[in-house]
């Protein structure tokens, strides 16, 4: 079973993306709804991955080796600009949908294996990870008619 | 009366009881040396120094005003006048911008109107050649007349197609209006001031009413005073003449709104306090609420706001007990991060306890400008002309058939841009027209030296049209003398949907021309046109715009259909939606519990408070709200800046009785100037005595954006706070200086209740601060017990 390799790419993804928002915070800091936006999301992811690390502990080693090239790159640094801060949001955006279907595929296990705790889990924290989704759709549809058509 | 209501500013009492009619005090004052014998004429109108909209007639002699009476028989207001709408018109009478002016060699130097236009044509055209609509931003008022804001609404969306338009109404109602739209389906006040007449519990939220709408807050004064007074909560960090009178005053932390508020809700859910038949019937949404509350208990919120339990449970069993309750909400709520979350609490309670849309059962979501609610309407600021939906294919094509311009010429594949927006792009120049009307954002901006390297950098053409020289047209690249209130005709809105006409009155002095005939100039020369080529907008005097703005908003809930010029001449004060059905007006809205948010006529799909992502068309219809409200919050998440050690305490900024916004008027009043003459900031005694503050030193107040120098006044506000007022404009003094660059995610209002802030004592004073001592800001301790004069 890779159940337990799953939780663990999870908890590494939510840590990375955490970082990335934390990139794009710092990086835009002019950009105001950005900045305050992404570093609340920062905090969510981290809150994300501690509320795994009991569900891990629990866990014995994973019985499978792990996929090749498992995990995502994150967000190192931040671009700059119009063009730069949308492509940044874009990077959040690819990033945070690995994310929303690994909880959706997680939630899925965890419906097969019963196991009621992993259920809640996964609904409680995916449905944030999808609202970060939403905002980010939302503020790169507002920026790109700017960005594309008139921006320098 | 040459001063008096300085000192005595809400005047006599007239105590009522209630379900009574308010009694009617006529308030007047006219110049010195001038009796009613030489008033030659009274021209009715409205005063415009506050979003209350008191029914007036200025007095006219020799062509000049000469002063002002209430208009008894108005609704709003029953013939009482505030200070600044006593006091303010004199300022309108000195130091005017009577020319044009144009940037030269660095310097603004006069011109004439055919140089300063002609200058404005060529960059816009030469732009929209090169770079097209969106290169194109105005920023607009609270303070002009919906024919004005009309007439701008047509030429930024039917004539360039641009979405930067907004008004600094994103920095005083914005969160009403999302409040409305996300609780109710559409902007509009549900309740009336007359619901004040006859409620048994009021709730001010956020609402420093006795100096913000100084008239209203003597109506609940005179209620306060008579035999069966309602019972008050305040919620305010500042021990304000409200909370005075409070039963039970909740001085939380500012910042921490939302966490009072799903406390309160908890409680009336806990305590049964709930109208379950109301709630079935006229409402969605209630189980996420439940769930969401479920865990606010009043000891989890007096943690985080810092006030007692026993309060938070004291002020629900009044909400929860009361059989009429008024619940009004302002800039306390507004101007913060959880803004539309906090303020749509309040209309949860109301509509969890039914108490609504019936006489003392009612919501006052505050508009803080006089017009404030024609720009939200108009089509200047956050929504379409009509409360119409963006996101509506219809609603768009309404429009363009009544412009007669293709519907994609009209933005509409996001929300307007917000002001925020505008000049983050006007900072990076891709907006590189920016036209500011009757605003000065170089004071009422957040982060000021940002907003100065915006307005006077090269990147983009700013041109003004003010009746002052104020610190924004100091940084402009044309400046265009406008006319004033009473120098003009037109009709604005107040808080409580009541359209007033205001009849010109005196010339406007100079060269200078109302707001209307300037942008109808521009259109002109621009030569703005609909398929047809007829010029856009189709009219040209105020009173065809007005017929123009009733045809756009007719079917639509600000319904002005059956109003005209004369009718509001004869009566005064008539609430919108005023139609041939209902031909004297609406007092309340929903009174058959029947709300805005079917399909095919809400202005939105709705946002999630936390992150104010939509929605969604497709979601929004599946739920089938059909007509009822919507309950919704969101978790309380801390402010954007919380006090460490470098920055300890927490600023809050706000306003005083005696001026209006940035004193471009009231300053230039002799009674208001020397009743608020400078800058102070106010701090706790507790706060004062650690950091070695007397009244009247000399303090640094520093926050992660800049730092101001202001004599402090040691008063009644909340320990850890500190309170500036932010109508002082200087860079060394100015409260904005302070406050940081963020905003609601629904209702994009920007953060200036909370910046983390650090004070330290530079000198000592001339004597007390220069703050007055009528208000909140008086002193903790008399003059004399200080040891200072």
């Amino acid at each position: 079973m890779h159940l337990v390799t799953y939780l663990h790419f999870l908890h590494a993804t939510e840590e990375t993306l955490s970082a990335g928002y934390r990139t794009v915070s710092d990086g835009h800091f002019a950009d105001g709804d950005v900045h305050w936006t992404t570093a609340r999301f920062a905090r969510q992811c981290t809150a994300h991955a501690r509320a795994l690390t009991p569900v891990l502990d629990r866990c014995a080693p994973a019985e499978e080796p792990a996929p090749e090239r498992l995990h995502a790159q994150g967000v190192t640094s931040a671009r700059n600009g119009p063009a730069g801060l949308l492509r940044d949001l874009q990077d959040l955006y690819q990033l945070t949908n690995l994310v929303d279907i690994t909880w959706t595929l997680i939630r899925q296990a965890a419906s097969a294996a019963r196991d009621r705790d992993l259920i809640h889990l996964t609904q409680q924290y995916g449905e944030e990870t999808t609202a970060q989704l939403d905002w980010l759709r939302m503020r790169m549809k507002a920026a790109a008619p700017q960005t594309l058509i008139v921006a320098t | 009366m040459s001063s008096e209501r300085v000192v005595d500013i809400w005047g006599p009492r007239t105590p009522f009881t209630s379900g009574t009619s308010w009694p009617r005090r006529v308030d007047q004052y006219l110049a010195d040396g001038v009796t009613e014998a030489d008033v030659e004429e009274w021209v009715r109108g409205a005063c415009l120094l506050c979003s209350n909209g008191c029914g007036l007639e200025v007095a006219v002699k020799d062509g000049q005003m000469v002063g002002v009476r209430g208009r008894a028989e108005d609704r709003v207001n029953h013939g009482r006048l505030g200070p600044k709408g006593l006091y303010g018109w004199q300022g309108q009478q000195h130091d005017r911008l009577t020319t044009p002016l144009i940037r030269e060699g660095g310097r603004l130097v006069e011109t004439d109107w055919e140089t300063a236009m002609a200058a404005v044509v060529e960059r816009s055209r030469s732009l929209l050649e090169t770079k097209g609509p969106l290169s194109h931003a105005f920023y607009t008022s609270g303070q002009l007349m919906v024919e004005e804001y009309y007439t701008l609404c047509v030429i930024g969306k039917a004539g360039i197609g641009t979405p930067h338009m907004d008004g600094n109404t994103r920095l005083c109602t914005a969160t009403a209006a999302s409040a409305f739209q996300e609780s109710f389906g559409s902007d509009g006040q549900p309740g009336s001031y007359t619901d004040v007449d006859s409620c048994d519990a009021l709730f001010l939220f956020g609402h420093n009413v006795a100096e913000t709408q100084s008239v209203l807050w003597t109506r609940m004064l005179d209620r306060l005073d008579a035999a069966d007074p309602p019972r008050l909560v305040c919620v305010d960090p500042r021990r304000t003449k409200v909370a005075e009178r409070a039963t039970v005053h909740l001085p939380v932390r500012n910042g921490t709104n939302l966490a009072l508020m799903n406390a309160l809700v908890h409680e009336l859910i806990a305590r049964g306090w709930v109208n379950e038949d109301y709630v079935r019937a006229h409402t969605v949404g209630f189980d996420a609420l439940d769930r969401l509350t479920r865990d606010a208990t009043p000891e989890w919120a007096a943690e985080i706001c810092g006030v007692p339990a026993r309060d938070i449970r004291a002020a629900a069993e009044i909400f929860g007990t009361g059989e009429r309750v008024v619940s009004t909400c302002s800039m306390g709520f507004y101007q913060s991060h959880q803004a539309t979350a906090a303020s749509c609490q309040v209309n949860n309670l109301h509509l969890l306890r039914g108490m609504l849309g019936r006489p003392g059962a009612g919501i006052l979501q505050m508009n803080g400008q006089p017009s404030a609610e024609n720009n939200r309407e108009a089509g200047c600021g956050p929504a379409l002309p009509g409360f119409r939906n963006w996101d509506n294919p219809d609603h768009v094509r309404e429009l363009a058939d009544l412009w007669n311009v293709d519907p994609l010429v009209i933005p509409h594949w996001s929300a307007p841009t917000d002001a925020n927006a505008i000049l983050r792009f006007a900072e990076q120049g891709s907006i590189g027209f920016l036209w500011i009307a009757g605003t000065n954002p170089a004071v009422s901006q957040t982060d000021l030296a940002r907003t100065r390297r915006i307005l006077s950098g090269d990147q983009c053409f700013v041109v003004v049209s003010d009746g002052y020289r104020t610190e924004t047209t100091e940084l402009a690249d044309v400046v265009l003398p406008a006319a004033l209130w009473a120098e003009k005709t037109g009709t604005f809105t107040n808080v409580d949907r009541t359209v007033h006409l205001q009849e010109k009155a005196v010339e406007p002095p100079g060269q200078a021309r109302g707001d209307q005939a300037i942008w109808t100039d521009y259109a002109r020369r621009m030569g703005f046109a609909d398929k047809d080529g007829h010029p856009l907008p189709a009219w040209d005097t105020p009173e065809q715009a007005f017929e123009a703005w009733k045809a756009a908003s007719a079917g639509r809930p600000c319904d002005y259909s059956g109003l005209t010029y004369r009718k509001l001449h004869d009566v005064g004060g008539v609430q919108w939606p005023c139609t041939r059905d209902a031909p004297d007006g609406t007092e309340r809205l929903f009174t058959d519990g029947v709300f805005n948010t079917a399909d095919e006529r809400c202005e939105t799909y709705g946002h999630h408070l936390a992150t104010g992502a939509p929605v969604g068309e497709t979601a929004y219809r599946a739920r089938r709200v059909d007509g009822r409200a919507i309950l919704k919050t969101a978790a309380y998440d801390h402010p954007y800046e919380v006090p460490d050690e470098t920055y300890p305490l927490r600023l809050t900024t706000g306003r005083t009785v005696y001026h209006w916004h940035t004193r471009t008027k009231t300053k230039r009043s002799r009674q208001l100037n020397e009743a608020a003459p400078a800058m102070w900031v106010e701090v706790s005694q507790p706060d004062a005595q650690r950091l070695g503050i007397a009244e009247g030193d000399v303090v640094r107040v520093t926050s992660r954006r800049g730092s101001i120098e202001a004599p402090a006044r040691i008063s009644h506000v909340r320990e850890g706070v500190v309170f500036a007022p932010w109508h002082y404009g200087d860079p060394e003094t100015a409260a904005n200086e302070l406050t940081l660059n963020g905003w609601d995610p629904v209702s994009k209002q920007p953060e200036l209740k909370v910046a983390a802030v650090s004070v330290t004592r530079i000198r000592p004073g001339d004597g007390p601060a220069p703050a007055p001592t009528t208000t909140a800001s008086a002193p903790v301790r008399p003059f004399a017990d200080t040891g200072r004069e």
